[in-house]
């Protein structure tokens, strides 16, 4: 798979924060990556750089292949910030196709996309309100329909449901999914863990300004795995059956047992041991850890609040 | 259409569409126009008139006082006295004395106006200078002939000799409104558009569509081109105001009553004489203007100085402005502290340019109005003096040159603040880490 982006060793320090410290990693073209990190991680920071806001001090960006160039690439990237923006005062049909002209869409181009897009979203009578006549999920709905009208390359979101109905979280989920298969990229940056499960392939973690974990959801899970299983029988549970160094018991119930392996062995060991014992096994499951879990593991080891400290660079 | 372009029109039209503009625009000339006649209108209106009757008169006063319809009436033959003069309908009794004692006496219930009671003073310095020139042998028909032809005899005109060797009639009170008037124009829209910048500037932030725009755009981009849009915005202004107030003070004369107009003017002329000219209105500025509008000025200099000159202050502060807009937050308090340091050279400006249309020469003059901080403001108020007479080629274009520049430096200084203010929440910035901004690389 071709790389869309890929960051090197991308170092950006404030006078009281290294807020991006020598951050390296590569998205896949079409592929839906999400960038995890606890508050004040250096997340916003290091897009800032990918959008071209800020300059890094050391480090480089290239998009397809290319050198990023804040002014001519900047057609290419659509970015949606934590903080979301909009003029309150003007039409939203106006507001939109200015958003999208300044992206280097024509007028007469943008009006049509726009027209796709509302109709698409339902959002077809807002054209001549203003956006202070509209709540919060409602402008969270433009605001992600501006973001993406030019329909870049790469596409960045900040936390892109946060204040949205299940509804409308499914409907621009829905287009995430779609606009990855058509090949577009897609940035997703967010504290919800389990919105990150279940939408993207590939996952960095920064904290502290460092990459801390970089891989596929998949493979991260597997390598944070602690040989928890699950099993469920027909039968009752009895003393004896647990009493065997192929496993300890995490957790029994009446017919549900979850324990952990012994690194010693496999789990056909313990699949033989319960046959053996006569025990009619309803199901056997690996509990693999969630990205909550994992993430929490991670970010736990260090101090909770990012310290100041005098940055001489 | 490239990206700031498509600022500039958002802003320009954003700010010409609104209701906001579209009524002050029209209001403006409308309320100055009203507040000029109607001043002027109840001046008239209000200005006392009293009738006095005047006893003891010696012989000569009667003859040589002259009653004045507008304001105060001697009646001489009154049969009164101190109890009964406002029962007969006399405003106040004048007690002339004997003559060798100089006790004059004016008995009223209410106390006279300054203009009734100077009145009286001269007509009775005027009585009494005619007598003693009559017991020196002066016939009274020459004494009438004499004040009769030195009664506004002069007319100063201060001719003042130009390079290319002809004469120029100078005219001091129309460069003065002149010089005033654009100075204080420029001086106000500093204010205004200004604090447009800065307030659009802080809105950008506070929406968080900073952030959003700047993904697409250079931060200097939208900088300049919502400072662009807004001289754009104060330019049709301007027009606008100019072609109404001509308008309206052409069709003034049409639809008020030639009396009141005249009555306005001779309004004007009784001022000008009691307050021996020094204390002329504005509107009276503006009138005088329109009458000797094409006397000995180069409009077209003049016309074109005022443009770069507004332009040019414009643009120098309006970065500054934008640049306090993009570190202030929510609080619009924030503002005010940062602002001082901006506000002062203006208002300081505005100091100068008062004195300096009095002394166009002086030496604070010549430095303030080449200094950018407050050319733009002192520069108008000397211009109109006369370029090259009062203002030297080499000033004029110094001070021009010095204003570019200023601009340019303001801009860099202001675009380099923008770009991390706009995008810093939280804590407001001082000067002092304003600058460490724009020095970092």
């Amino acid at each position: 798979m071709q790389n869309l982006l890929e960051v090197r060793n991308l170092k950006k320090y404030f006078a009281t924060q290294k807020a991006v410290d020598d951050v390296s990693f590569s998205i896949g073209k079409g592929s839906i990556f999400g960038l995890l990190g606890p508050n004040g991680a250096g997340k916003t920071t290091l897009l800032r750089m990918i959008t071209g806001i800020f300059y890094p001090d050391q480090g480089e960006i290239y998009l397809n292949g290319k050198p990023f160039n804040p002014v001519n690439d900047i057609g290419d990237i659509g970015y949606m910030p934590e903080e979301r923006g909009l003029y309150k005062k003007m039409k939203i049909g106006e507001q939109a196709i200015y958003l999208a002209q300044l992206k280097g869409l024509s007028r007469q181009e943008a009006r049509e996309k726009i027209k796709e897009w509302f109709v698409k979203f339902e959002m077809q009578s807002w054209w001549d309100k203003k956006v202070e006549d509209l709540s919060k999920g409602m402008s969270q709905k433009l605001q992600f329909v501006t973001t993406v009208l030019h329909a870049p390359d790469l596409i960045i979101l900040d936390e892109p449901f946060s204040g949205l109905d299940p509804v409308n979280a499914n409907l621009i989920k829905d287009e995430i999914f779609r606009m990855s298969r058509l090949g577009h990229t897609i940035i997703f940056s967010t504290h919800r863990m389990e919105q990150v499960e279940e939408i993207c392939d590939h996952i960095v973690l920064v904290n502290k300004g460092k990459k801390i974990l970089d891989g596929s959801v998949k493979q991260v899970k597997n390598d944070f795995k602690e040989d928890l299983f699950r099993i469920e029988f027909e039968d009752q549970i009895l003393p004896e059956h647990t009493a065997i160094h192929l496993f300890n018991v995490v957790s029994k119930n009446d017919r549900e047992l979850v324990i952990k392996k012994n690194e010693d062995f496999s789990t056909n060991d313990i699949l033989q041991f319960f046959i053996n014992k006569g025990l009619h096994i309803h199901s056997f499951n690996e509990i693999l850890p969630s990205l909550n879990d994992i993430f929490i593991r991670l970010v736990e080891a260090t101090p909770k609040a990012r310290q100041f400290e005098n940055i001489t660079a | 259409m490239n990206k700031i372009g498509l600022i500039i029109q958002r802003e320009y039209l954003t700010r010409v569409k609104n209701k906001t503009f579209i009524l002050s625009t029209f209001l403006l000339p409308v309320v100055m126009i009203l507040f000029i006649v109607g001043s002027t209108f109840f001046a008239i209106k209000s200005r006392e008139k009293r009738k006095v009757a005047v006893v003891n008169d010696p012989g000569f006063f009667s003859s040589n006082m002259k009653s004045d319809s507008s304001s105060v009436i001697f009646d001489f033959n009154a049969a009164v006295d101190s109890n009964n003069y406002e029962a007969k309908g006399y405003d106040g009794i004048l007690y002339l004395p004997p003559e060798g004692s100089r006790q004059y006496e004016l008995r009223s219930k209410k106390q006279f106006g300054l203009d009734s009671k100077g009145y009286i003073e001269r007509q009775l310095n005027k009585a009494i200078e005619s007598n003693l020139l009559q017991q020196r042998g002066i016939e009274k028909a020459t004494l009438d002939s004499i004040s009769k032809a030195s009664d506004k005899a002069v007319d100063l005109n201060n001719i003042v000799k130009e390079q290319d060797g002809k004469s120029r009639q100078a005219n001091a009170g129309l460069a003065y409104g002149v010089g005033f008037g654009s100075g204080i124009l420029i001086y106000i829209t500093m204010f205004i558009f200004g604090a447009m910048v800065m307030r659009g500037v802080a809105e950008e932030k506070m929406n968080r569509i900073a952030e959003v725009i700047v993904s697409s755009c250079k931060p200097f981009e939208l900088m300049m081109g919502k400072i662009i849009g807004i001289a754009g915005v104060g330019l049709t202004q301007f027009l606008l105001w100019i072609i109404l107030i001509f308008a309206l003070i052409s069709s003034m004369q049409f639809f008020l009553p030639a009396e009141t107009i005249q009555q306005m003017q001779d309004a004007q002329q009784t001022q000008q004489n009691m307050s021996g000219g020094a204390n002329n209105s504005m509107a009276l500025k503006i009138m005088d203007a329109k009458t000797t509008l094409m006397e000995g000025v180069n409009w077209g200099l003049i016309i074109f100085c005022f443009l770069f000159y507004f332009l040019g202050g414009y643009l120098f502060y309006a970065a500054l402005f934008a640049a306090i807009g993009s570190v202030i937050n929510e609080d619009p308090q924030e503002a005010q502290s940062l602002m001082l340091p901006i506000t002062m050279p203006i208002i300081f400006g505005f100091i100068i340019l008062t004195s300096s249309l009095q002394n166009p020469n002086s030496p604070v003059a010549v430095w303030a109005s080449l200094i950018p901080f407050t050319s733009s403001i002192v520069m108008m108020g000397r211009i109109p003096f006369g370029v090259p007479q009062t203002v030297p080629y080499w000033q004029l274009g110094l001070s021009m040159v010095m204003l570019i520049g200023g601009f340019l430096v303001t801009t860099w200084f202001a675009g380099k603040v923008y770009r991390t203010g706009i995008l810093m929440y939280g804590k407001k910035a001082s000067w002092k880490e304003m600058a460490k901004w724009a020095f970092r690389k």
